[in-house]
């Protein structure tokens, strides 16, 4: 089914300078792996070598981080929206 | 390139870290890019800083809080155009810890030194290049009165 993916502002320019991209998808993973299918320069930005998500990206399935769901296995539906947001964090 | 800023907008982020004092506030900048690289900001969003471990020199925005910011400024042709934290009792300049933990390339990062309570200095610094290769560019804030 289609979904929404909120592309953040420093992803933009490895997602065609989109802000939001549809996928089709019936879980979280195939819905990021759709988009990385799509736009394969975002993979590396996405995720490590060893495919896990990048301990700095944050993906939000509405309003709750997909950790405290079912992680990729988390199910969508079609008026679900996904988020992507990179931590922000630092001092002094 | 400049970050671009109402007074009001500037006051209200230099008086969120006074309000703090001595732990470091931190929020977003909502506004609009230019085709130029440049900024406007039309918004700040103040955000509670989760670090309760250090709060007096780490700050950490809740990425609830960022979903729930992007996904409005997104629906209403807005963006996320950059973030602002407070250095207590330190001066306005990035932090080698700043630079490890700013991950959204192309936005600003404002930081506002708070002497003794005080608001003092206010300076801003763009994020550039990809992950591996980052680092703060000097920005200029143009302030709109």
């Amino acid at each position: 089914m289609p979904i929404k993916i909120l592309i953040p502002t420093p992803l933009r320019p490895y997602a065609g300078s989109k802000s939001i991209i549809e996928v089709n998808a019936q879980t979280v993973g195939e819905a990021l792996g759709d988009l990385v299918t799509r736009h394969p320069d975002l993979r590396k930005h996405l995720f490590s070598e060893d495919g896990k998500l990048r301990s700095f990206v944050n993906v939000y399935l509405n309003d709750e981080d997909i950790r405290y769901l079912s992680k990729d296995a988390t199910p969508v539906k079609e008026t679900d929206t996904i988020s992507i947001v990179p931590s922000v964090a630092g001092g002094r | 390139m400049a970050l671009s800023i109402p007074r009001t907008l500037l006051e209200q982020l230099r008086q969120h870290g006074e309000e703090t004092y001595p732990h470091e506030c931190c929020g977003v900048l909502v506004g609009e890019f230019d085709p130029t690289g440049g900024k406007a900001v039309q918004a700040v969003v103040p955000c509670g800083n989760t670090r309760t471990d250090s709060p007096q020199n780490r700050y950490l925005i809740d990425p609830s809080e960022l979903v729930r910011i992007q996904r409005e400024a997104l629906l209403t042709g807005r963006d996320i155009v950059g973030f602002y934290h407070s250095h207590p009792d330190h001066p306005a300049q990035w932090s080698a810890t700043d630079l490890a933990e700013a991950h959204w390339t192309g936005c600003s990062y404002v930081i506002t030194s708070v002497e003794k309570g005080r608001a003092v200095l206010t300076n801003s610094f763009q994020l550039q290049d990809r992950e591996e290769a980052k680092h703060f560019k000097d920005e200029v804030v143009e302030v709109d009165n």
